[in-house]
């Protein structure tokens, strides 16, 4: 069964905590902001710069001027605020946002992370994502346990070009909530509903350490 | 003090010859100088260095002077919605420098305000730090990057007065205000422009003595890359 988009996205809300500043990469990551808990409150921040983004406008409420980091017209919750790119990235590296959640495309098990490049077939460009990675005390990436051709994305290190070293806390795959050990390695903290640790074992080709003790 | 420039974008570009390093305010299409991108693609201006956060689309923002073959090099964080601007790179016709978006900012800043270099965390053990001075505070690792070298900056605003103050809005505002501060010369180009006293000076982003020339544009499309509604 595993979990879906959203399913992923839903367990890292679980994550956020009443007054948390939290920036959401693109893809799966901006789905978390359709499940934050109901009685806590949080703000969102894209680096682009905006503080207290809120949902997707209604049809013909579009503003051009109001957009996110993935190029999407955005409102702004009351209580929002506008900055420039040298502010918002100054919220960023100077730790003042308690949780970045972004996708990957590879996680080795002493948490580095990759995410921006594939040599020779895509190279758009790693937009805020070092920024991101290099700043943020809690990083929680969201992202498939295997790629399209079936190959762990959770790796002993990291084949492509590297986004951050040594930054990844903890990983919520459609089958799983891992964290990194602090001596390297994949923790198994959680499965996912329907899904076995055999099944987590055969497609995690870094380290795995089940330990079902600790949860969030 | 009156910097305003008749004749529009076509005049307010005077001065900007190939081989020029050119920053451009904006992200994605958002908060472009919309005016001065379709004046510069009017003139024969070749082998331009622009610093923007992205490329634009293949047909608008600065694909379109990709298009025309004018750009020899980008120097952007994301590059990633512009079919042009690939083909062009994997080929080899285009030199693309890709780095962090908070560097590229933080670097837009210390240009314009006097700082020649400055360590940040972001890029350490990638290959953005390769070649670079790295260096331990606190038990942690930064990368040593240095400001700019622009000739011009130009810059999209929402309101300006005849004295150069800007006041952006929403998020078109972006990279404009740090890379005003950059430019030896610094174009704004406005959506509405007041004398002198139109604006509260409490309200103001940018102080005019980053701005040499100011002039209210025309005919702004603002297109939206990623037009998105609640379902």
């Amino acid at each position: 069964m595993a979990f879906d988009k959203n399913g992923i996205a839903k367990r890292i809300a679980q994550e956020l905590q009443d007054g948390y500043y939290v920036n959401l990469g693109i893809g799966i990551p901006t789905l978390v902001a359709n499940h934050v808990p109901s009685g806590i409150s949080v703000e969102f921040q894209s680096e682009n710069g905006i503080l207290g983004m809120g949902p997707f406008p209604i049809a013909g409420e579009e503003d051009a001027d109001l957009i996110n980091a993935g190029k999407q017209t955005i409102t702004a919750k009351a209580g929002a605020s506008f900055f420039d790119s040298a502010t918002s990235f100054a919220m960023i590296r100077g730790r003042h946002v308690q949780l970045t959640v972004l996708g990957a495309m590879e996680v080795s098990e002493n948490g580095d992370i990759a995410n921006w490049k594939i040599p020779g077939v895509m190279v758009k460009g790693m937009g805020g994502a070092m920024d991101l990675v290099a700043s943020a005390d809690n990083i929680i990436v969201a992202m498939m346990h295997t790629s399209r051709d079936g190959e762990s994305k959770l790796l002993p290190s990291c084949t492509l070009p590297l986004t951050g070293v040594r930054c990844v806390k903890r990983i919520v795959t459609d089958l799983a909530v891992l964290d990194i050990h602090p001596e390297g390695g994949f923790i198994l903290r959680e499965l996912a509903p329907g899904v076995t640790v055999d099944e987590v074992k055969a497609k995690t080709a870094g380290k795995l350490i089940v330990d079902f003790s600790e949860t969030s | 003090m009156d910097k305003v420039i008749k004749g529009g974008a076509t005049e307010a570009i005077r001065g900007i010859s190939s081989g020029m390093t050119l920053m451009l305010g904006g992200f994605g299409l958002c908060g472009i100088p919309e005016n001065c991108i379709q004046a510069l693609t009017e003139t024969s201006i070749t082998n331009l260095t622009c610093i923007s956060n992205n490329a634009g689309v293949d047909d608008f923002g600065l694909g379109l002077l990709l298009q025309k073959k004018q750009i020899k090099k980008m120097i952007s964080s994301y590059v990633g919605e512009n079919k042009e601007f690939e083909r062009q790179m994997l080929s080899g016709e285009l030199e693309v420098e890709l780095i962090p978006q908070g560097t590229l900012a933080e670097r837009s800043r210390a240009t314009g305000a006097g700082i020649p270099a400055f360590y940040t965390p972001a890029g350490y053990g990638t290959e953005v730090a390769e070649g670079k001075e790295t260096r331990e505070f606190n038990g942690k690792m930064y990368v040593l990057e240095k400001a700019f070298e622009v000739d011009f900056a130009i810059v999209k605003a929402w309101k300006g007065d005849t004295a150069g103050n800007l006041i952006f809005k929403g998020t078109a505002r972006n990279f404009n205000p740090l890379m005003a501060m950059a430019g030896k010369i610094t174009i704004a180009e406005v959506e509405e422009l007041v004398p002198a006293g139109g604006l509260d000076p409490n309200a103001i982003h940018t102080p005019g003595i980053f701005v040499q020339r100011i002039f209210q544009g025309t005919h702004y499309e603002k297109r939206i890359e990623q037009r998105t509604v609640q379902s």
